[in-house]
């Protein structure tokens, strides 16, 4: 019988015991006198949250495809079992073998969002391991991070002792095959960081880089502290999306995670370069991945793991050529099955409508539309390609069509929001509802639901608003209470529930994502006053994290409320993404002049990922 | 056509809880493709009940679920289908065809057998099969039971059908011979088997006595020093709706859930 790390007196203690033991079906097991490198894949949130990430999926098969590799996986304890490691100093421990983290060769964490940085630390706190990486031995694990906050790991520098830049299926191996040599030579952890800084493509080692800093706090220099060391590190694409490592087993766990489904990633990347969002520029240039792959995938996870769902993911579903082919295919193989068919947000078009009547009940179903700010003139400004008159058209087939609910998502705080855009969110919610009484009562089903929730807008590093002033909480909180009064000026305001976000852990997100390494300190002091899960409101206390800032004579605002100049070197720049900083200082300029940018499939905004050389980039070009 | 299958429950597997566990089953029913059926609607699920739920950090050889088939496979084959696609702490035992018209399980539980073992480093007095037997020589046993809406004293005595310290003296009790357990073995020994109500006219659980022997024998009363372990489950063929809970299971004839069936 599998030994597992903690005793039935402590698994019937606490929450979800299932979080702890493994053991899901396709979990790999393997004999450890056959492995090398023993590899432990660490998502920084609640089990449910980090089994529902494809990434680790993609990154579990892919490294235990290597035979002499193990890769377990391990998530953040929940405050309650958190207590009792701490107080009984039970380390941290994988959940495949259920052996102590702090014994394995390496602990990768992944970086989904900034606000699991405490998360981090408690991971590493509680696995024994030394929070920062200038105080591991050579007993030591080399902790490796990767995902989209490794695109400004700054603020986190100290923590790690690699970051892995870019997408994970192109070097790993390369990194493992050096590990091992190293190893075998009986080479110091230090020397086989430096041979990984100095040959592997898209890895940085940030303890071999220095920063200065000028005295307004905005930095001077970065620069490798050895000549062999590469000054800027450049992202990992993987071109061939046709011939590369996609689950065909996903782990199934026993209890219901977020993403209790098959996860079918369809393309990466965005023809779309709205100029807010960092993963549209983070992962160009798009990457269809082929249709019969898909359908091959699809039919042997659903097998594989029985589950009863199938999702598709991708950042615009809709800009998938052969998207109609794949989802009917899907509704002709599978509902017989019993499968459901979980739609994408698709834009609002006769097959959308024809798809979505066939897998969802339209009493039950709602729309979703996000045109992200209120006024045509603010959506132009951040390049966001929806009208008016395509939500308003959309709205109405499907309101013919037998639906009665929508939802819309806003953000607040964008820049050179006025009050008239802000106020344009409640007039556009109102105009759906108005489009839906102009339909005869006989013909209407029922009132008609419209739920508006606004989040507020944080600007991310490689995004052409990196340069931008973000709001303050003061300021976010304002446009928040002006757009709820403007909501119940509206004639159907009865029919529009208003939802929004908090300000506080926004302000400290903005913070994070344009931070430097000063932040380490803070977030290093922040865990330390018992910050973890900040993403958890439950558990957020801004208040500890302001003490941190105070203690640390860091000023907040200077990350957040400040517009940067053009020629400022940012914490991130030693990166090399293949976007260009200067197309981005462009697209930020066209802007603020309300100008819009053709997508990638139209014209070619010469943005940089042409660098590449494949994607949408060459498309038709053959 | 109906089903019924018989599976144990060991290892890692008792922190599962029963609805996930039912969530377990439907994902192995898929991957295995045995041809069940679904309801209708937009969100079809398919046709199957468990006989009576285990609690969080049991362990079982007698749990029991029913299924709705469209076909089916011979037993030995929709065995083997099925344990080719489970972990190997939930294996399916046996698997029987029912009447088209018979009760579902759930309905007609009446009864179970329990092992209960002690766990390694509890105190638990030395002779307490004496303790024990003194404890069920009481007429009557009273005891708070709680449910979610009150709180009420019954008298548990009548509800404790058999009970034995060794498995050879519980089956000659029971009638039922556990050929194989998948119950974990303590190095102590110590282990009291007892056959009690269950279901839903009435059920008592296996802790609520541990409890009441424990005040009574002055010990105090630590939940987590127990295993419980569940070997089977039973319907009663006397059984009468209408009969008060007091009345309930007099004049019982227990037969286990998985005899209606016919092995196909």
């Amino acid at each position: 019988m599998r030994k597992l790390a903690l005793s039935d007196e402590i698994l019937m203690t606490v929450e979800k015991p299932a979080r702890y033991i493994g053991n899901e079906i396709n979990m790999v097991r393997k004999k450890l006198e056959e492995i090398d490198v023993r590899f432990c894949m660490c998502f920084p949130d609640v089990y449910e949250i980090g089994m529902s990430h494809l990434g680790i999926q993609i990154l579990y098969e892919m490294l235990n495809q290597r035979a002499d590799t193990y890769c377990e996986r391990a998530y953040s304890p929940w405050p309650d079992l958190d207590k009792i490691l701490r107080e009984k100093q039970i380390p941290l421990f994988a959940l495949e073998t259920q052996d102590p983290i702090k014994d394995f060769d390496f602990l990768g964490i992944t970086l989904q969002y900034e606000m699991c940085y405490t998360n981090i630390l408690q991971v590493l706190d509680l696995s024994q391991i030394p929070i920062y990486a200038k105080d591991r031995t050579e007993k030591d694990p080399i902790v490796i991070g990767g995902g989209p906050c490794s695109y400004n790991p700054e603020p986190i520098a100290d923590f790690f002792d690699i970051f892995y830049i870019g997408e994970g299926e192109t070097v790993y191996y390369q990194l493992l095959d050096l590990y091992k040599e190293c190893k075998a030579a009986g080479m110091s952890r230090e020397a086989f960081l430096k041979r990984a800084a100095q040959e592997v493509e898209g890895i940085y080692v940030p303890q071999f880089y220095q920063v200065t800093y000028q005295a307004d706090g905005t930095i001077s220099k970065f620069e490798p502290a050895y000549p062999e060391i590469p000054k800027t590190i450049k992202k990992q694409v993987q071109m061939d999306l046709k011939n590369t490592f996609y689950p065909e087993k996903p782990l199934v766990p026993y209890i219901k995670v977020t993403q209790d489904r098959v996860v079918l990633e369809i393309q990466r990347g965005c023809i779309r370069g709205c100029r807010f969002c960092q993963a549209g520029m983070l992962y160009r240039p798009i990457r269809p991945r082929d249709i019969t792959f898909l359908k091959d995938r699809a039919k042997k996870m659903l097998e594989n793991t029985g589950h009863e769902e199938i999702s598709l993911s991708s950042l615009s579903s809709s800009d998938y050529k052969e998207l109609p082919e794949l989802v009917y295919y899907l509704i002709d193989t599978f509902r017989e099955q019993g499968v459901n068919i979980s739609l994408p947000s698709l834009r609002i078009d006769a097959f959308a409508l024809d798809v979505m009547s066939k897998v969802q009940d339209v009493k039950k179903s709602s729309l979703t539309f996000a045109p992200e700010a209120g006024s045509q003139r603010l959506r132009d400004v951040i390049n966001k390609g929806l009208t008016e008159e395509v939500i308003l058209k959309g709205a109405m087939d499907a309101f013919q069509s037998g639906w009665n609910r929508v939802k819309l998502y806003f953000m607040l705080g964008l820049p050179t929001e006025t009050l008239e855009d802000i106020e344009g969110i409640a007039v556009l919610s109102d105009k759906i509802a108005r489009e839906y009484y102009t339909i005869p009562k006989s013909e209407r089903n029922g009132k008609v639901s419209i739920v508006s929730s606004t989040s507020f807008f944080v600007p991310k590093p490689f995004t052409p608003f990196q340069w931008t002033r973000m709001n303050t909480s003061e300021e976010f909180l304002e446009k928040q209470r002006f757009l709820n009064g403007k909501m119940k000026e509206q004639l159907n305001q009865k029919s529009i529930k208003y939802n929004w976000h908090e300000a506080e852990l926004t302000q400290l997100e903005g913070v994070l994502a344009r931070g430097d390494r000063k932040l380490s300190k803070v977030i290093y002091d922040a865990y330390q006053a018992g910050c973890i899960f900040d993403s958890w409101s439950e558990y957020f206390h801004y208040d500890r994290w302001m003490d941190a800032f105070e203690k640390n004579g860091i000023d907040p605002l200077f990350y957040t409320a400040r517009e940067r100049e053009k020629e400022e070197y940012f914490p991130w720049d030693f990166i090399d993404i293949g976007v260009t900083k200067d197309f981005l200082w462009r697209e930020y300029q066209k802007g603020q002049a309300e100008e819009i940018t053709a997508n990638c499939r139209q014209k070619c905004a010469g943005c940089g990922a042409m660098i590449f050389g494949g994607g949408v980039c060459f498309e038709g070009k053959n | 056509m109906k089903v019924r299958i018989k599976f144990s429950k060991t290892g890692c597997m008792k922190f599962i809880g029963h609805l996930d566990v039912m969530r377990y089953f439907q994902k192995a029913i898929r991957r295995c493709g045995l041809d069940v059926s679904y309801s209708q609607g937009y969100n079809p699920h398919q046709l199957i009940s468990f006989a009576a739920p285990l609690g969080v950090g049991l362990t079982s050889d007698g749990e029991y679920m029913d299924m709705q088939l469209e076909s089916s496979l011979s037993s030995a084959e929709a065995i083997a289908k099925l344990n080719s696609v489970m972990n190997d702490e939930i294996r399916v035992k046996s698997y029987v065809a029912l009447e088209e018209n018979s009760k579902n399980a759930m309905s007609i539980v009446a009864a179970a057998d329990y092992c209960i073992s002690i766990k390694d480093g509890y105190d638990f007095p030395d002779q307490y099969e004496q303790k024990f037997d003194e404890f069920l020589t009481q007429k009557s046993i009273i005891v708070t039971k709680k449910t979610k809406k009150s709180e009420k004293e019954i008298d548990i005595r009548p509800y404790i059908y058999q009970f034995a310290y060794t498995a050879e003296q519980f089956a000659a009790k029971t009638g039922n011979v556990v050929e194989e357990t998948v119950a974990e073995q303590y190095k102590n020994g110590k282990k009291i088997y007892m056959q009690i109500t269950t279901g839903s006219v009435v059920n008592i659980k296996p802790e609520l006595i541990l409890e009441a022997f424990s005040k009574y024998a002055g010990i105090v009363y630590e939940p987590f020093a127990y295993q419980i372990h569940r070997q089977e489950v039973y319907a009663d063929l006397h059984a009468d709706p209408k009969d008060s809970p007091e009345e309930y299971g007099k004049n019982r004839e227990l037969v286990t859930l998985e005899s209606f069936g016919k092995v196909l």
